[in-house]
């Protein structure tokens, strides 16, 4: 009587017909990662060759090993802790505000459609406006200590958070909504059983846009005015055709942005385990 | 015997919001149905089935009429009757367990109480060994089980049916009819069935009630006098053939009258 059980993930079916090219026994993930680490290293080391062979000035290019030795000395000097910890306090607070400021209101403007319409005019202008013009009014405000730019990152990340939450809980599947009612749900079970966790993908989308626009804020408001951080070093060092202190600037943000996207993917894989697994 | 539920000279009309149009989609429909009955509602597509069984349950409100349920007005969704709905309608994030447990935390049940009697549902409409598997890995069949699982758990006394098998393919939807059949044996609920399929409405129904075109009026009511337990065969034997046909020409004749109006206004 029972149906044959089906898991009929899109890529499961077609994997047997769609034979890969030059795929031999490694499974393709492991297959991708071998072949992108091999990228990787070619051009590192192409690089590291190219200024070695005097190809070219490393004052222009920096090197691998030059970012990695000034790296190494200005850990020594104690500049590059306090240039994390300074940026990295000014993200923290600054970017956990927008997450629950953008969670709390886009909740409350996706759920109630009076405070959407109160709020929606701010909302749209404040997003529309390139929020990164605000910095000299902010600095003016708040001085060029950190506070600045935590203001700074709290408003580039709030909006990509609150716009993504509301579009989560408005997006909430009429039928599954019409379900609990005939089984006599009340609105407040309404909104935690099936709106909330309905809305928990997209809030996490919301979450990553947040992180790459909050690293932007950071580095933009440190560049304007600033005492400490990296945005600060980068523009001190850029300054001063100090071309490896620049580098390794960028090599801290990107590593930065990397580990927080792979959390937030963490987090989305663990509320995602009910949707089909993605084949990669 | 008095009616288990009374629908008297009920009237829909509703408004849509946007334009502004106004739909009569029943008007003066009575029926009563018996305590322990099934009832299959079959009609032209448009006619008000699925908008009669969502006043039932009390989704929608009526424009004149009343529903009794035991000689009692119903107000709004109880626990009285439980509706299964034409697409599945399953949470994705909930196991097959907890979505069938779900209308019943809805009400307060503690857990404690609803999870054995969901795996007891469960075992009865034949999915068991899939209570913790997630919706989106199971067929469209097995989506409806749970669909039918949840509804049954509620221990409802009228269990409303909306074209639960109008999506599932040709084959599964004849298993789906059968298991139907031996699940409602053994609980011996009132149910009430909407189709568009008429073959599906007299195998299942102890009487068929076939509407007009819209706005839904009862244009006949037929008792189907084929024995419990019925094979799916029973769907080739001449008497049965001879209903189908019937239905089939009453539900032709309200298509093409409506056809004439249509062109005439």
């Amino acid at each position: 009587m029972l149906e044959e059980k089906t898991l009929p993930g899109p890529g499961e079916r077609a994997a047997p017909l769609l034979r890969r090219r030059g795929g031999g026994k490694v499974s393709p993930a492991l297959r991708a990662r071998v072949i992108g680490t091999t990228a990787v290293t070619l051009f590192m080391i192409s690089w590291e060759g190219v200024v070695r062979l005097h190809m070219i000035n490393p004052l222009f290019t920096s090197s691998p090993s030059r970012i990695v030795s000034t790296f190494l000395q200005m850990t020594r000097e104690g500049v590059l802790a306090k240039d994390i910890r300074v940026s990295g306090t000014e993200f923290l607070i600054g970017y956990f505000g927008a997450v629950v400021v953008g969670i709390l209101l886009g909740v409350a403007m996706g759920w109630y459609p009076d405070v959407s319409a109160a709020l929606q005019p701010f909302v749209s202008a404040l997003y529309s406006t390139p929020r990164i013009a605000l910095v000299p009014l902010f600095i003016i405000w708040l001085g060029i200590g950190i506070w600045s730019k935590v203001a700074v990152v709290f408003l580039v990340a709030v909006f990509q958070v609150l716009i993504s939450t509301e579009a989560g809980v408005r997006a909430a599947d009429e039928s599954l909504i019409r379900t609990a009612r005939s089984f006599g749900a009340k609105d407040r079970q309404i909104f935690t059983t099936i709106v909330l966790p309905g809305a928990v993908p997209f809030l996490i989308a919301g979450l990553r846009l947040g992180v790459g626009q909050a690293l932007v804020g950071i580095v933009v408001g440190e560049l304007y005015a600033a005492t400490a951080g990296i945005g600060y070093e980068i523009a001190v060092a850029g300054e001063t055709f100090q071309t490896d202190r620049v580098f390794v600037g960028i090599v801290i943000l990107a590593s930065a942005a990397i580990v927080l996207m792979w959390a937030l993917r963490q987090l989305e894989l663990r509320f995602e385990s009910w949707k089909p697994q993605r084949q990669t | 015997m008095s009616p288990k539920l009374e629908a008297i000279d009920v009237t829909v009309r509703y408004e849509n919001p946007r334009t502004g149009v106004t739909t009569l989609a029943l008007e003066g429909f009575t029926v009563g149905v018996q305590p322990g009955e099934f009832l299959c509602l079959v009609g032209p597509s448009g006619c008000g089935k699925t908008t009669f069984l969502y006043c039932l349950d009390g989704l929608l409100p009526l424009t004149d009429g009343r529903i009794l349920l035991d000689g009692k007005p119903i107000a709004g969704p109880g626990r009285d009757r439980a509706m299964v709905f034409q697409s599945p309608s399953l949470l994705p994030w909930r196991t097959v367990l907890r979505n069938v447990t779900y209308g019943l935390e809805l009400q307060g049940v503690p857990l404690r109480q609803s999870l054995p009697r969901a795996r007891e549902m469960i075992a009865l409409v034949g999915l068991e060994g899939f209570e913790h598997y997630h919706p989106s890995e199971l067929s469209g069949g097995m989506q409806q089980r749970v669909n039918l699982a949840r509804a049954l758990v509620m221990d409802a006394e009228v269990i409303l049916l909306d074209e639960p098998f109008a999506s599932l393919d040709a084959q599964t939807r004849e298993f789906m009819q059968a298991e139907l059949m031996r699940i409602w044996q053994e609980t011996r609920r009132t149910a009430i069935f909407i189709t568009h399929q008429i073959n599906e409405a007299i195998y299942l129904a102890d009487r068929v009630v076939v509407l007009s075109a819209r706005p839904g009026r009862v244009k006949s009511i037929l008792p189907v006098a084929v024995p419990r337990p019925r094979e799916l065969r029973v769907k080739r034997t001449p008497a049965f053939l001879e209903l189908e046909d019937h239905i089939w020409s009453l539900i032709e004749e309200e298509v093409r009258l409506n056809l004439r109006s249509a062109a005439h206004a």
